[in-house]
């Protein structure tokens, strides 16, 4: 492999890696035959001839893809452009926090010690995508906040993919540490600028030591010819916090594999997404939250709102081992469907071996209120916006927990955007 | 101003609507009063606009315009407004945002350009003063949490905000505490005008003695069985519905 030139095959990474390869092999691509792609085919995306590695670095000009910043505050900037690291548009620091690359990482000393202790601990050695990226990534975020730290700004990862490649398979790999009380904010995105094939297979692993909070953001408004494959993995210690709020809003198949791990007790994880799709697009949420220990807490809150051919999957897998006695785990999620041809498979799936537990779930796929419909309509707002702030009152709980106002606002945006009107005022 | 004519309407093949005659003018404030199921409700509905409920026979006109074909929104642009019996809560929307999209959208449907912020500020400012509410509810989301009297209150500020030349108010004195009452009570009197008119719903004559009507009509069985002056509501709180279904029934 080529990108084992830039790699010490000494490294324990090497092990890793051949670990991975094998196990690919061995699995191969989920099918629709593996329960947990029941409602998701690869199909589309296995019959495509898909270049692992770009030939070249492309470039991008900072005016051109402004847009896809959160440039209404300052940022730390990780940025890929077709997987490869882009420092002139990035903006890393090693100011008392590493927020820099994965390559890094990866390949300098002065990291091994991290690396021994982390890379991969999290992730799946089991799931077969996950064992391709760790098999053949060779890029990412890294970042490392040491104790009592934190960083000055929020971190925005972006990767861009560029028309250059005919299509484009990228496997990033981001690798975050909350050390003991530190915090951080996090907001990811994957965005195509070109009509060609992407496919994003990424995975992330999430360390949150004792006391650490992470807020941690996916923004997927991608292209209609890009699909995301998000394999995410959180370790979660002692009273950590740790919220994943997940934004679907375009895409053309996107399988979000949310997983939360607690190794400690009084934790709190949250997800938590608001799904806007139409067209014929797919987005699959797949969570796992597994009480390991006594005492913790889980929440989750999906809304989606899906429309014209749209698509949409929601398993939801609680696992509460015999230990976890007083577990509180909460878990909801609400669709509305506006169209007659759009679909939603949601189910709940608890595995719960403790008895003194509280754990509630349920799930709703329902129309817009026609009496709610009504009043709007009766102050004067058309149908289509009554229609609209309807949908957006429907998804606001969602957006409360987002911290980053600036963010808040951009999401407001998004959301009107996506339901096609303009209310006057920035929702 | 208002004129209904032989009105006939229905929900789901139920015939609640069974021909009601009355003519509202400008400046006028109408009571209808009536038993539980007499059709009150659905009549503030019909003129409203709303789908749900089929207009069989008859017609809603208003200011010479009959209102079969048009949308509640367009009954709203043309200065209909009704104040709902359990008003929608709207999570997300804030009280002020909400008016400023409700005033806007009825500018735009008469070719007027957006209301300009400060002017909209003031009105805001204005109206909620005349309604004795609190300027930090105005950010609140519209309706949600709000105690039965806040909602009540902030749909009289909704029409004080919107103007309307026909107001409807649809049991607004339900589930409000004598202050709450006086306050809502006070705001309609004070928007009461030679220019526009109000038809007042209620069960019970209490509203009545703050929002004094000129006319009151009694409501059962989906027609109109008696009509007089604001007396006739006092004779219905001393003895009682029976006396007019046991007429009507003669």
């Amino acid at each position: 492999m080529a990108f084992e030139n830039n790699v010490d095959i000494d490294h324990p990474i090497h092990d890793v890696r051949t670990e991975a390869i094998k196990n690919f092999e061995e699995k191969g691509f989920p099918s629709k035959k593996d329960e947990a792609w029941k409602y998701t085919s690869l199909n589309s995306l296995r019959n495509t001839d898909f270049s692992i590695f770009p030939k070249e670095a492309n470039a991008l000009e900072y005016k051109d893809v402004k847009k896809y910043f959160l440039h209404e505050i300052d940022t730390y900037k990780i940025v890929f452009i077709d997987g490869i690291y882009s420092s002139f548009l990035s903006e890393t620091t090693h100011d008392g926090v590493d927020i820099c690359l994965m390559s890094s990482a990866l390949t300098k000393p002065m990291y091994k010690q991290v690396m021994d202790v982390y890379f991969n601990k999290a992730a799946s050695k089991d799931e077969s995508l996950t064992s391709l990226n760790t098999a053949f990534s060779r890029e990412g975020a890294y970042i490392y906040i040491p104790k009592n730290k934190m960083p000055k700004k929020p971190v925005e990862i972006i990767h861009f993919a560029t028309g250059n490649e005919a299509s484009l398979l990228l496997q990033p790999r981001n690798l975050i540490i909350a050390e003991e009380n530190a915090e951080l904010q996090v907001i990811e995105r994957h965005q195509s600028l070109t009509a060609n094939e992407v496919l994003t297979n990424s995975v992330t692993e999430i360390f949150a030591a004792k006391n650490a909070i992470v807020d941690y953001y996916k923004v997927q408004n991608d292209s209609s010819k890009a699909s995301l494959i998000d394999n995410t993995y959180i370790q979660q210690k002692d009273t950590s916090v740790v919220k994943v709020h997940t934004f679907s809003f375009g895409g053309k198949l996107t399988r979000n594999n949310l997983n939360f791990y607690q190794n400690g007790q009084h934790i709190d994880s949250t997800m938590k997404g608001v799904t806007i799709l139409g067209e014929k697009q797919h987005v699959d949420h797949h969570t796992l939250v597994h009480h390991i220990e006594p005492n913790c807490e889980s929440h989750q809150d999906y809304k989606g709102i899906y429309g014209e051919n749209a698509t949409g999957v929601f398993n939801g897998k609680i696992v509460v081992d015999k230990i976890a006695q007083k577990t509180n785990a909460f878990q909801q999620n609400n669709n509305i469907l506006v169209s007659d041809k759009a679909t939603i498979n949601t189910k709940p799936q608890l595995e719960i071996f403790a008895d003194d537990v509280k754990c509630s779930h349920g799930c709703t796929i329902g129309q817009l209120d026609e009496d709610a419909l009504f009043y709007l309509q009766s102050r004067g707002i058309p149908q289509k916006e009554a229609r609209a702030l309807m949908m957006y009152a429907f998804a606001n709980n969602v957006l409360e927990s987002v911290r980053i106002p600036e963010l808040k606002t951009r999401i407001n945006k998004l959301i009107a955007k996506k339901l096609g009107v303009n209310l006057g005022f920035d929702l | 101003m208002l004129k209904i004519n032989e009105l006939h309407a229905r929900v789901e093949e139920k015939d609640i609507l069974k021909g009601i005659n009355l003519e509202v003018n400008a400046g006028e404030v109408h009571a209808i009063m009536g038993p539980n199921g007499s059709g009150k409700s659905t009549l503030a509905s019909v003129i409203a606009g709303k789908e749900e409920f089929e207009v069989t026979k008859g017609s809603v006109v208003l200011n010479g315009e009959d209102l079969e074909d048009a949308a509640p929104e367009e009954r709203a642009h043309k200065g209909v407004f009704l104040s709902f019996q359990y008003p929608v809560e709207i999570p997300g929307v804030s009280v002020t945002n909400f008016m400023k999209t409700a005033i806007n959208e009825s500018r735009k449907a008469r070719g007027l350009k957006d209301m300009p912020a400060n002017e909209m500020l003031k009105l805001i400012r204005e109206k909620s003063e005349m309604l004795e509410i609190d300027r930090r509810f105005l950010s609140r989301s519209l309706n949600e949490g709000f105690s039965g009297g806040e909602k009540k209150r902030n749909e009289i500020f909704q029409m004080a905000m919107l103007e309307p030349k026909l107001a409807i108010l649809d049991e607004t004195d339900s589930g409000l505490d004598i202050d709450a009452l006086r306050i809502v009570a006070n705001g309609v009197n004070k928007l009461r005008s030679k220019d526009n008119a109000i038809i007042v719903i209620t069960h019970y004559q209490r509203l009545l003695e703050y929002i004094v009507p000129d006319f009151v009509h009694v409501l059962h069985n989906g027609k109109i069985v008696k009509s007089g002056g604001k007396e006739l509501a006092l004779e219905l709180e001393e003895k009682g519905y029976d006396w007019i279904k046991n007429e009507a029934v003669v």
